[in-house]
């Protein structure tokens, strides 16, 4: 193996690098705004509303990521008679469903846990169902939802790498392409990949935890580091 | 080009797509009692072990839990067909390598379940002088299963839903089934994907029901 081309080549992993941050920034930008569509729906107290909505995120939890990644980008559009410019759209979409189906089921749960009082103080203030939502409702749910949401991110930023089986290039995809090159060894790229994913999960890491400390903050209240901390993933109680 | 849906084509790719079912639930299994074993392993060193292998074992398992498990199974594949012995099977080396994956989330979930328990219990142990294994094996370890697992399980129908990622290597599993239909025939690209998602909500919706009403239950039974 020889060390300097695998040094020589890092700097082609500027743009894939840049694609791994689109395609984790847009679909969980995408799946933010899901969540909170199908939480808000399934928050609801109607039933027509709430059951389309119920439906909607069972189907899509109940089956996989990957398939999921499959169908939308080589199923859906022979069904619908489309084809995507670029499959990074496809990608974008199956992730950003498939985890916004997941988180819908922290911003229902945030939104339950907030104190029954706080509606009916609102309720006694005469404000606006919506008023309701944007003033009392979400400031105080918001907080709660950080941390599982980080869990979701890091799991979405990991599920990113199933793009470059869709024909995306990414790093994921790169490392297996320069890997196979003479003179490269894939070991070592896949590792380098591995630091790279490992390196980004870390940034979401910090960057959320600092949100959260930011937005209990501003309900007063101060989060105390905890010694021995649990993966983000466990302490919100896993995937469910 | 394929146009829309056939029932024809269906007909004709589900028998490949069942075996591939087939083979996702084999994998569930090893890969899932590896994650099960694996992952109590890891907590109870993390509690009892020295502490410079509690944080090894520590830094590892969070290694495998922040990153992709497609570029592992991709690292691991090439290092065991390459370099180590290539009469490895894909099925082989792909189950390891999801159920460690998966032992990096079900040992912080059996932790958690550890943590949970009242020091108080711990302490009684102590003054009963009950020996190690009984500790583990009488007071903790039980006390530690109701809480920890609803949580586990969860982890396992969250694996079994990666289990295609495996197709990468070369497992038989559903998308591989789907290709290789494709590659024989130009055409079940929409009934193998639709099939392929059926199967799996199918499989996992019921399970997902009985484990909530599960959770349900030991939360009422025990907090």
């Amino acid at each position: 193996m020889d060390l300097q081309a695998v040094v020589d080549s890092l700097p082609r992993y500027g743009e894939p690098l840049l694609t791994t941050i689109v395609v984790t920034v847009a679909s969980a930008a995408f799946a933010l705004v899901v969540a909170f569509a199908l939480g808000l729906m399934t928050s609801s107290k109607h039933l027509a509303i709430r059951t389309p909505a119920r439906a909607f995120v069972e189907f899509i939890r109940g089956s996989s990521a990957v398939v999921q990644l499959f169908w939308f980008a080589f199923a859906m559009p022979v069904l619908l008679g489309i084809q995507f410019d670029y499959l990074i759209a496809a990608g974008i979409i199956a992730l950003g469903l498939n985890y916004g189906a997941y988180s819908s089921e922290v911003v229902r749960g945030a939104i339950a846990a907030v104190p029954k009082g706080q509606l009916e103080a609102a309720t006694a203030l005469n404000l606006t169902p919506l008023q309701k939502m944007r003033l009392v409702v979400l400031p105080q749910a918001w907080p709660e939802m950080i941390p599982s949401l980080c869990a979701f991110a890091i799991m979405l930023l990991k599920a990113s790498a199933l793009v470059s089986i869709i024909g995306v290039m990414d790093i994921t995809a790169l490392a297996g392409l320069i890997g196979s090159q003479a003179g490269q060894d894939r070991l070592v790229h896949y590792s380098v990949v591995l630091v790279m994913y490992f390196i980004l999960a870390w940034l979401i890491w910090t960057g959320m935890r600092a949100l959260e400390r930011k937005a209990k903050r501003g309900l007063g209240v101060d989060v105390k580091p905890v010694k021995g901390r649990l993966a983000p993933e466990v302490a919100a109680g896993g995937v469910r | 080009m394929q146009t829309g849906w056939s029932n024809e084509t269906a007909r004709e790719i589900f028998p490949a797509m069942w075996d591939g079912f087939i083979v996702v639930l084999q994998v569930t299994v090893v890969a899932g009692l590896i994650a099960v074993l694996l992952g109590l392993l890891v907590a109870v060193v993390q509690r009892v072990g020295h502490p410079a292998a509690g944080r090894t074992v520590n830094a590892v398992m969070q290694f495998v839990r922040n990153t992709p498990l497609l570029v592992q199974v991709l690292l691991v594949w090439t290092a065991t067909s390459l370099y180590i012995n290539p009469d490895w099977s894909a099925f082989a080396v792909g189950s390891a390598v999801l159920g460690v994956h998966y032992a990096s989330y079900t040992a912080e979930s059996y932790r958690a379940g550890i943590e949970a328990i009242p020091v108080g219990q711990w302490e009684a142990a102590t003054a009963l002088s009950l020996p190690t294994h009984r500790v583990w094996g009488a007071v903790i370890l039980p006390q530690m299963m109701r809480r920890s697992t609803a949580a586990v399980a969860n982890w396992i129908i969250a694996m079994f839903k990666e289990v295609p990622t495996l197709f990468i290597i070369g497992v038989l599993e559903m998308i591989s089934q789907a290709q290789k239909y494709q590659g024989q025939h130009y055409t079940g690209a929409v009934e193998g994907y639709t099939i392929a998602g059926l199967l799996f909500l199918a499989a996992s919706y019921p399970v997902a029901v009985a484990m909530r009403r599960l959770e349900n239950r030991l939360a009422k039974s025990h907090y």
